[in-house]
């Protein structure tokens, strides 16, 4: 009886609770569905199509993928991506784990510090890539003057096969190593007091601490930045194409400028949505382990 | 006896001043070097020794560079598409933040995860696809795809994410007051539960203009005409046509810039906090 009564005082609040969920839902859901999931569904036919700009395309079926497997120039681009994201991940988690440590101690003057760092992170890619383009140009660079004053002849820095991916992902440490620096800093600093004084009682010294007591607690923030580091590396592009256009020979070409190159200077819109399926299938596997880990490491995650 | 472990500390405290110094000054070089260069003459830029500060200050630089590309279009466009996304993205996220926070609907849990999941979708990947899409529209070479993109998009979606989170600490029993006086869930959102997510919405806007100004991908692809590019697209353009005229080029960066400097000062600890508690997106 109690039981009926409830559920009728519930009854009609919880069909208004229906409507105007996803009424208010709708806009984003229409929205999404159309510019995301859609195109999405689109993108995976298109890549099982020889499909140019204007004409007619044609199901090829898995084609346009042994193409890839095939395409010498495709590994050279898979290996260029390779090489920036192995160099750029340890540097920059190594770089941004070093300066969370010094700036997690209570300095005077830290926030300076801490806000150079980070500004960097907020400023255009484009336009720190212009800048540095220029700090890196081989006559009036501000890099080449400064060796000049030793009496070092600098190189080419962007017109160098050997040099032009380091100066690349050395910019681009430098532009984002504030994002996991302050990632660190929140990790470090939630990090219980009482862990470090037992430490401490225990005899062991600042390093032994960090890596008996910090390191472990912060392993899945660790992780986390690890993962969207490499995802984020997978995916450059901005600096590529202000700072090299892929060059000198081919040697920055990497995956997502190969694909804009295909899709919107040649026009193939197929062969460049199979190559962009390669890089999503990368970036699955990455999320999902990247979830079955946080699954095992993280305890108080709440529901979302 | 005691000076040792003292001295020994100053040392590791003026060891990590040096070290921090050092990295600070790496990062603020290049936006010096900027500036400085955007003040010199032609013939001050490459000179040996280099100089920070330039002999004779041209400030006709900056005037120059609105008569050589529509600078001024670039930075028009750039404000007012950054504005309509801003404006966008916070009332339908929050909206949509609202209802998964706090309107129990069937099928919530599920509709959020479908959305969650497709935040992982490379950007690059619906790109081609919707190229096609606008050109079909018509709309190759206006700002909807700009505008549209990013509101409903993937970055739409995580606008949702950070607002459901600030809708979920919102207690309940003030809404069911609300809704005792009759009151209608819109009228709930819009007038008792908005002003409570207004630190959420300024996170949300603060994020959204920082990567809204600063995107560059989606205008290489869908603008073509010069008045209608936005300011990376212009700049990186600009580069080009203009080759080695970096004073130029620096003054318009300069300026390209001065207006992020300006919103991450204003609100560089609600920026930080913001992306430290999210702990997401590039």
């Amino acid at each position: 009886m109690n039981r009926k009564v409830k559920r009728r005082n519930k009854g009609p609040l919880a069909r208004e609770a229906q409507v105007t969920g996803w009424l208010f839902i709708s806009p984003m859901l229409l929205g999404f569905t159309l510019l995301l999931l859609f195109p999405m569904g689109k993108a995976l036919y298109m890549s099982l199509n020889d499909w140019p700009l204007l004409g007619g395309h044609r199901f090829v079926g898995l084609d346009n993928y042994k193409d890839i497997a095939v395409d010498p120039l495709f590994w050279k681009v898979f290996g260029n991506t390779a090489y920036f994201t192995l160099g750029l991940v340890p540097f920059n988690i190594v770089l941004a784990l070093m300066l969370a440590l010094l700036l997690s101690r209570s300095l005077k003057g830290i926030g300076i510090f801490r806000t150079a760092i980070f500004v960097p992170v907020m400023t255009s890619l484009i336009v720190w890539s212009i800048v540095w383009k220029y700090m890196f140009a081989t006559d009036s660079g501000l890099i080449n003057q400064l060796l000049m004053l030793f009496n070092i002849k600098g190189a080419a820095w962007l017109y160098d096969e050997r040099l032009a991916m380091p100066a690349v992902i050395v910019t681009s440490v430098l532009k984002n190593v504030g994002l996991n620096m302050v990632l660190f800093i929140a990790a470090i600093q939630q990090v219980s007091r009482s862990l470090y004084e037992a430490a401490e009682l225990d005899g062991a010294g600042k390093t032994k601490s960090f890596f008996n007591v910090t390191l472990p607690m912060i392993t899945p923030t660790v992780f986390l930045t690890v993962v969207m580091t490499v995802i984020g590396s997978l995916k450059v592009f901005g600096q590529i194409y202000v700072m090299t256009q892929g060059g000198p020979s081919n040697s920055t070409k990497v995956l997502v400028y190969y694909i804009w190159e295909k899709a919107f200077k040649l026009f193939q819109m197929g062969y460049a949505s199979a190559l962009a399926f390669v890089l999503f299938f990368v970036v699955l596997i990455l999320t999902l382990l990247q979830w079955q880990l946080r699954k095992r490491w993280v305890f108080n995650e709440g529901d979302a | 006896m005691k000076a040792t472990p003292n001295n020994s500390k100053k040392w590791s405290v003026a060891g990590v001043y040096a070290a921090l110094t050092a990295v600070s000054l790496i990062m603020l070089v290049p936006f010096l070097w900027m500036l400085s260069t955007s003040f010199k003459r032609p013939q001050d830029i490459f000179t040996y020794p280099p100089q920070l500060i330039p002999p004779v200050f041209q400030f006709q630089n900056y005037v120059d560079v609105f008569t050589l590309i529509p600078f001024h279009r670039f930075y028009f466009n750039s404000v007012y598409i950054s504005f309509v996304v801003v404006a966008g993205t916070v009332f339908f996220a929050s909206l949509a933040g609202y209802a998964f926070a706090k309107i129990p609907f069937t099928g919530r849990n599920a509709v959020f995860l479908v959305l969650l999941s497709a935040m992982m979708i490379p950007h690059e990947v619906t790109a081609i696809p919707m190229f096609l899409f606008m050109r079909d529209l018509g709309w190759i070479d206006t700002h909807l795809p700009l505008i549209l993109l990013p509101i409903f998009g993937a970055s739409g979606v995580f606008g949702i994410f950070v607002m459901r989170q600030f809708f979920i600490t919102v207690p309940t029993e003030l809404e069911e007051a609300a809704m005792i006086d009759g009151c209608s869930r819109f009228r709930i959102y819009w007038t008792i539960m908005l002003p409570i997510a207004c630190p959420g919405m300024a996170t949300l806007t603060i994020f959204t203009f920082v990567s809204i100004w600063n995107e560059f991908f989606d205008p290489l692809i869908f603008i073509n005409t010069r008045e209608l590019m936005t300011l990376p697209l212009g700049l990186s353009l600009f580069t080009d046509e203009v080759g080695t005229a970096w004073h130029y080029l620096m003054s318009a960066t300069v300026m390209a810039t001065v207006p992020l400097l300006i919103v991450f000062f204003l609100a560089q600890k609600r920026f930080i906090e913001g992306v430290a508690m999210t702990g997401l997106k590039e």
